[in-house]
């Protein structure tokens, strides 16, 4: 017998195992957390801003079962009261609840602030996309943009308050108005970028018609940046829309809202500073959220927008 | 030779150019006065420096830009009047890769909802399961794997995504489909496998190919015929073998004279070009290369030559032909310098 057919006969498990040397604690593999866990860890501005928010809305929804009483019940003898068991935030110079009035204004911000955000970004989107279409529209389209965007946005909505009678409806109106000019701008410059992209040649290539052309490939890869601002909207709504109130311009003062009550408390500010303290924290709690929202979005959306901006 | 697959006739794309106050101020000549056939199976290399319009051909012939002048015949049918209507079956015939594998795939869709959309526009299939099944075939053929399908075009390298671009083209089983520069933003071994690919797939489907590069190393590997532009015109045409052993045009000389040699030691004669390409909003008189001609002499700078047959199939915009054989640096052998 030859030594080869010797060698090959020799049973396997004779040979020595050579095991994989054990690694330092350094070297060992990461363990990947969850999606959900991963995705929270990345993005933490997203989770705290989502999370104020959500609150935010929980309060808005479920405002009456909060301990709350009908905010608009006048109790003269109990006016201007310090905070205390009864009156948690203390009560107003007409004796209403602050606790109740700030948890019911935050229906209105956040409506007015959803609204605006949610309108802006669907009239933007289509004035945005008809200008980077149409050479023929884009001129004189862009250039009535450009006249609403000359007048500050606060001018613009008090003086299309003026104009109209003070209601919810109305300063949604108002403040749509205003902040369209900046969406368009933004979707028209998105759509102008793309359409020298080669996959839009590509589908033109392909058969595809122009309106399949703005559905399919345009308009969804304008969501991301569109997502980003109408957050930034949503925010500024909500101060536009105290703003108005403060001046007496907006939510008429019987619907209570953030604006409404701190514009009350304003001339007793120095000495109950109470009254216009809860409502404001509540305002900047609110748009804080939603700007950390947006800027999570934009970091996690658009990477690319996220270096620029 | 039959009627050839594509003939464009004098093609001009002008850009107008607009001055400080708004009017036009002139126009940039980016393809002017540009004709070539392209037969079916064919390759067609169409070479130049940057900025010498060979990419304004391809998007003029695609219809992606309008066309200044010209006649663009596609089988022998007139293409270049063509209402956009009545045009958009005929895109079947002609498709395009571009160059950059990155941005030519719309990032929000999955694979197969870009594939799909060239079969369903031309209707080459009709049902769900029909179409599930060329896209499978598409993938086959350009050699990826079937569950490419259902990804989206970030989870693919650059080759990848070239290779899904080509299967875009394929799906609406072309007769031509226009390379722009299809290969040149891919590393050096994705690049051969890309040609090779192109290559595979003219043998087994007979396309055409219009094949537009800067790269020479490349176009000697895979072409039948070459045209080379400058500024806007074809100066020189010819077949691959022709072109490469005995350039009839300075410039096409000066522009294989920079193609590396793969064999060190080994040089080769080198003409090296002086200056910038002049503008091509103002090109100079006569000859538009005799600003950086080597041998320009009187006549060059006054009239301007027209492509004239040096034979076998050879065509050059150049006076020195005219000379006695003698006095002309550039007759017989490319090596005459």
């Amino acid at each position: 017998m030859s030594v080869v057919s010797d060698l090959a006969s020799a049973p396997l498990a004779e040979t020595p195992a050579i095991g994989a040397p054990k690694l330092p604690d350094i070297l060992a593999p990461v363990k990947p957390h969850g999606r959900v866990v991963g995705f929270c860890l990345r993005h933490p501005t997203i989770v705290i801003g989502g999370g104020i928010l959500v609150i935010m809305i929980l309060i808005a929804v479920l405002a009456p079962y909060l301990g709350t009483v009908d905010p608009t019940t006048l109790a003269p003898s109990k006016r201007t009261r310090e905070p205390s068991a009864l009156f948690w935030f203390g009560s107003d110079m007409l004796g209403r609840d602050i606790y109740s009035r700030v948890l019911f204004g935050t229906r209105v911000s956040l409506l007015v602030g959803f609204s605006v955000a949610f309108l802006a970004s669907f009239i933007g989107l289509a004035i945005g996309l008809s200008a980077g279409f149409l050479r023929a529209a884009d001129g004189v389209v862009m250039r009535v943009m450009d006249g609403l965007m000359s007048i500050p946005p606060i001018l613009l909505a008090i003086a299309l308050m003026a104009l109209t009678r003070g209601s919810v409806g109305n300063v949604i109106t108002a403040i749509t108005i205003a902040e369209v000019p900046r969406v368009s701008r933004l979707v028209r410059g998105v759509v102008l970028s793309l359409r020298e992209q080669p996959f839009i040649d590509g589908a033109v290539a392909a058969g595809t018609r122009v309106p399949m052309i703005i559905l399919r490939h345009v308009v969804p890869n304008t969501l991301a940046p569109l997502t980003v601002q109408a957050t930034y909207i949503c925010a500024s709504a909500m101060i536009t829309e105290a703003i108005l109130s403060f001046l007496g311009v907006g939510t008429p003062p019987i619907i209570p809202s953030w604006g409404n009550i701190m514009a009350e408390g304003r001339a007793l500010w120095q000495v109950k500073f109470y009254i216009v303290l809860f409502p404001a924290i509540f305002l900047s709690l609110t748009v804080l959220a939603v700007n950390l929202l947006g800027d999570g979005l934009r970091d996690a959306l658009d990477p690319r927008l996220a270096k620029k901006l | 030779m039959n009627a050839p697959l594509l003939s464009v006739t004098d093609l001009k794309k002008h850009f107008a150019v607009r001055g400080s106050r708004g009017a036009a101020a002139g126009f940039v000549r980016a393809v002017d006065g540009v004709s070539f056939e392209i037969a079916r199976g064919e390759t067609l290399s169409l070479v130049g420096e940057s900025g010498c319009g060979k990419s304004t051909v391809g998007r003029a012939v695609l219809r992606l830009s309008d066309i200044t002048a010209g006649e663009i015949v596609l089988d022998g049918r007139r293409i270049d009047d063509l209402s956009a209507s009545a045009f958009r079956p005929l895109r079947r015939r002609m498709q395009v890769v571009f160059q950059d594998p990155f941005s030519s795939l719309n990032p929000r869709l999955r694979i197969k909802a870009t594939l799909a959309e060239p079969i369903r526009n031309f209707g080459l299939a009709r049902t769900a399961a029909q179409i599930e099944e060329k896209i499978s075939e598409l993938l086959d053929t350009v050699r990826l794997p079937r569950d490419a399908a259902k990804r989206f075009p970030h989870e693919f390298s650059g080759g990848q995504r070239q290779r899904i671009g080509i299967a875009r083209a394929l799906a609406a089983k072309p007769d031509l489909i226009i390379c722009d520069e299809a290969v040149s933003a891919l590393d050096v071994s994705v690049k051969a496998q890309i040609v090779n690919l192109l290559q595979d797939l003219q043998k087994e489907l007979g396309l055409a190919l219009l094949f537009i590069s800067h790269d020479l190393a490349i176009v000697e590997h895979m072409t039948h015929r070459v045209a080379v532009m400058y500024l806007g015109k074809i100066v020189e045409t010819a077949k691959k073998r022709e072109i490469f052993a005995s350039p009839k045009h300075p410039y096409t000389f000066a522009l294989l004279s920079a193609v590396p040699v793969p064999e060190p030691g080994n040089m080769r004669t080198r003409i090296v070009l002086k200056g910038d390409v002049p503008s091509p909003i103002n090109p100079p008189q006569g000859c538009r290369f005799n600003t950086r001609c080597p041998y320009a002499f009187d006549r060059c700078r006054s009239e301007e030559p027209a492509l004239r047959d040096l034979g076998e199939g050879q065509w050059a915009a150049c006076h020195l032909h005219d000379l006695p054989e003698a006095e002309n640096p550039l007759s017989g052998g490319g090596h005459a310098v």
